[in-house]
C-alpha cells in the first residue's frame, strides 16, 4: 500500500469543510443548501476518522503478532455523528417539502419576496432595517 | 441501589421514554396526559436531586456501571441541579398551559407527535445539563435541536417553516463546530470526560490545536445561545413557533446553551485559560454589550409582540454574557442568577402572549388595544412580567440587574454599568408601548367579543408571575445557589 503523506487527510477535511460552508452560504436553493450542509458535516467525519488512525495500525481485534491498533473510539463516536447527520438531512428535507407545499418554490429569494408581500397586504407596509434582514 | 440513586439519569430518561409512547398511543388527550405526567415526574426528580446536591454535594452516576473516564458519567453539581430545576419546572408549567393552546394551534392529527417532539426537546435539554461527557453534550444538543426544528415548523403561519429551516442550517453549523472543537480536545488529551479533560488540558493548553478547539467551541456555542452577531435565527423562530413552544424554548433552550458555555469555558478550559490567556472576557463583554443595546433598539420598533420579546431575549442573553465576561465570581454569579430569573420572566410573558393568541388569534400591537379591560388577568401578568424585564423592584429582574451592576462597579467599570441602565431604559420603552396600547388604547368598534383566558392557562402564568415577585423579595434561594455555583466554577480555575 502506498503511504499517504502525513497531513493529506487534514487538507481534504479543510477543503471539504470550506466547500460545504461556501455552498450553504452562497446557494439560494434550499436543497442545495442541505447538500452543502451534508458536505460540511462529512468533512468532520473524516477529521474524526483520521485522528483515530495510526500509521500501520490494525483493526482493534486482539490477535497474535499485532501490536499496533487504531483507536476505535473516534470511529465509534463518528458513527453516532453520522446518524445525527442523517437525521438532520431528513428533517431538513422534510422541511423543504413542506416549504414547497406552502410556497410553491424552494428558492430563498422567491420565498422572501412572498413573505414580504404577505406582510404588506394585511398591515401597512413598514420595511424596517432590523426586520428585513435575513 | 435504590431508585434514589438513579435520579440523575431518571430525570433524562422519563421524558425520553415518553416520546415514543406518545407516538404509539397517537391520541391527543392521552399523549398530553403522558407528557404532563412525565414533565411533573421529571420536575419532582429534579427537586429531589437539588435537595440531595444541596445536602451531600455533587452526585455522579455511571451509565451501565462503567467507571469514568471510560464510561459516560452523569454529574450533577450545584450549577447543574440549579439549571435542571429551571428546565423541568418550565416544562411542567408549559405542559399545564399547553393543552388548550396546542389544541387551538395544532391540527388534531399532529398533536400526539407534537408532544413527542416536545418531550424529545425536553429530554435533550435536561441531558445536556446532566451529562459529564463532552461528546454526550453534542448528542443531546442534536436531540433537542432536531426536535425543536420540528416543533417550530408546526407554527400556524407558513413563515414558521422557513424560520425552522434557517434555524436548522445555523443550528447544524453551530453543533458541527462544537463537534470539531470536541474532536480537537480529544486529539490532545485522549479523553472526553469533562473532569478528566479539565485535569489534562492545562499541560497541553499552549498548543494551536487546543486554541483552535477553543475557538470552534466558542463560535459553536455562541450560535446555539444566540450571541449577538449569531442571533439571526432566533427572532423568526420564536415569532412563528406555536405559543407553547416559544414559551418553553425561550425559557430553557438558550439558557441551557449558556450553561454549556459556562461548563466548557470555566470548567473544562478553566477560567485562567479562557478568560485570562484567551481574550474571551473581552469578546463576551463587547458582544454582550452590543447585543443588549442593538437588540433592545430593534425590539422597540417591532409590531409583532412575540418578535419584540424575541429580540428582547437576545438582549437578555447579552446580560448573561456580560456577566461571564466580567470574569469575577460576582459577575458569573449574576449571569447564573439571570439564567433563572430570565426563565421566570420570559416564561410568564410568552405564556401570557400564548393566552392572548388563544383568544384573539394574533399578537400584533394593534390587537392589544384596550385588552387591559377585556383580559385583565392576562394583561396584568404581562405588565408584571414586563416590569420584571425592565428590572423594577421587587421583581426578579431587579435582583439580577442589581448583582450585574454590582459586579461592574466592583471592577470600577462604571461606563458598563451606565450601558446596563440604558438597556433597562430601552426595555422600558418597548414594554411601555405594549402597556399603553393595552390600558390606554381604545377598542376598535368592530372588535370581536373577547373573554378572559381559561383557568388552565391562567394558573401556570400566575404561578410564574408569583415566582417573579417571590424570588424578587426572598432572594436567599436563587442568589445563594447562583453564587455558590459561581464560586465553584471560578474556584476551579484558581
Amino acid at each position: 500500500m502506498i503511504e499517504i503523506p502525513g497531513l493529506f487527510n487534514y487538507w481534504v477535511v479543510v477543503f471539504l469543510m470550506m466547500a460545504g460552508f461556501y455552498v450553504v452560504i452562497s446557494q439560494g436553493n434550499l436543497v442545495k443548501k442541505l447538500v452543502g450542509l451534508g458536505l460540511f458535516q462529512a468533512s468532520v467525519f473524516i477529521l474524526y476518522i483520521t485522528m483515530g488512525n495510526l500509521s500501520g495500525g490494525q483493526a482493534p481485534i486482539v490477535t497474535e503478532g499485532v501490536f499496533v491498533y487504531s483507536n476505535p473510539l473516534p470511529h465509534v463516536l463518528i458513527l453516532t455523528a453520522i446518524v445525527v447527520g442523517v437525521a438532520t438531512t431528513a428533517v431538513g428535507l422534510a422541511l423543504v417539502v413542506r416549504i414547497h407545499e406552502a410556497y410553491g418554490t424552494v428558492e430563498e429569494d422567491e420565498i422572501h419576496s412572498l413573505d414580504m408581500a404577505d406582510e404588506e397586504t394585511p398591515r401597512k407596509g413598514d420595511d424596517r432595517p432590523g426586520e428585513s434582514r435575513e | 441501589m435504590t431508585l434514589l440513586d438513579h435520579l440523575p439519569v431518571l430525570v433524562v430518561l422519563i421524558p425520553l421514554m415518553t416520546a415514543p409512547l406518545c407516538v404509539l398511543v397517537d391520541r391527543p388527550r392521552a399523549s398530553w396526559i403522558m407528557a404532563l405526567a412525565a414533565a411533573w415526574l421529571s420536575f419532582a426528580s429534579a427537586i429531589a436531586l437539588a435537595l440531595t446536591v444541596a445536602t451531600s454535594g455533587t452526585l455522579t452516576y455511571q451509565l451501565g456501571g462503567w467507571p469514568p473516564p471510560w464510561g459516560i458519567e452523569y454529574r450533577i453539581d450545584t450549577l447543574a441541579s440549579y439549571v435542571v430545576l429551571i428546565v423541568t419546572a418550565m416544562a411542567a408549567l408549559v405542559m399545564l398551559f399547553a393543552k388548550e393552546s396546542v389544541a387551538s394551534e395544532i391540527p388534531e392529527r399532529r398533536i400526539a407527535r407534537f408532544y413527542a417532539s416536545l418531550m424529545l426537546a425536553f429530554a435533550g435539554l435536561v441531558g445536556i445539563v446532566a451529562t459529564g461527557d463532552a461528546f454526550n453534550v453534542f448528542v443531546f444538543l442534536e436531540i433537542s435541536s432536531l426536535a425543536s426544528y420540528a416543533l417550530i415548523s408546526m407554527g400556524r403561519d407558513r413563515r414558521a417553516l422557513n424560520a425552522a429551516f434557517q434555524y436548522l442550517v445555523m443550528g447544524t453549523i453551530g453543533a458541527t463546530f462544537i463537534l470539531i472543537g470536541i474532536g480537537f480536545l480529544y486529539m490532545m488529551t485522549g479523553t472526553l470526560n469533562m473532569l478528566d479533560l479539565a485535569a489534562r488540558l492545562p499541560e497541553v493548553s499552549d498548543s494551536r490545536t487546543v486554541r483552535a478547539g477553543f475557538a470552534f467551541l466558542t463560535v459553536g456555542i455562541g450560535l446555539k445561545l444566540a450571541m449577538f452577531p449569531l442571533h439571526l435565527w432566533l427572532p423568526n423562530a420564536y415569532a412563528y413557533a406555536p405559543s407553547a413552544v416559544t414559551a418553553f424554548l425561550a425559557a430553557t433552550a438558550t439558557k441551557v446553551a449558556v450553561y454549556v458555555m459556562l461548563r466548557f469555558m470555566l470548567e473544562v478550559f478553566g477560567a485562567d485559560f479562557s478568560l485570562g490567556a484567551m481574550p474571551l472576557d473581552l469578546i463576551l463583554m463587547g458582544l454582550g454589550l452590543i447585543g443588549i443595546i442593538m437588540a433592545s433598539l430593534v425590539a422597540v420598533f417591532q409590531d409583532d409582540i412575540k418578535r419584540m420579546l424575541a429580540y428582547s431575549s437576545v438582549a437578555q442573553i447579552g446580560y448573561m454574557l456580560l456577566g461571564i465576561g466580567l470574569a469575577s465570581a460576582t459577575g458569573v454569579g449574576a449571569a447564573i442568577l439571570h439564567i433563572f430569573n430570565h426563565a421566570l420572566m420570559k416564561g410568564a410573558l410568552f405564556l401570557a402572549l400564548g393566552a392572548v393568541a388563544y383568544r384573539i388569534g394574533a399578537v400584533t400591537l394593534g390587537d392589544f388595544a384596550g385588552l387591559g379591560k377585556r383580559m385583565p388577568w392576562t394583561m396584568a401578568a404581562i405588565a408584571i412580567g414586563g416590569l420584571s424585564l425592565i428590572g423594577v423592584p421587587p421583581t426578579v429582574g431587579f435582583v439580577s440587574k442589581w448583582y450585574l451592576v454590582l459586579a461592574t462597579l466592583e471592577q470600577g467599570l462604571w461606563p458598563i454599568a451606565v450601558l446596563i441602565l440604558i438597556g433597562s431604559l430601552l426595555a422600558l420603552v418597548y414594554i411601555w408601548r405594549l402597556i399603553e396600547a393595552a390600558y390606554f388604547g381604545a377598542v376598535a368598534a368592530d372588535a370581536p367579543e373577547v373573554r378572559e383566558a381559561p383557568a388552565s392557562m391562567l394558573i401556570p402564568i400566575w404561578i410564574l408571575v408569583a415566582a417573579n415577585i417571590y424570588f424578587g423579595i426572598n432572594t436567599d434561594i436563587s442568589v445563594g445557589a447562583a453564587m455558590q455555583a459561581a464560586t465553584m466554577l471560578m474556584g476551579d480555575g484558581g
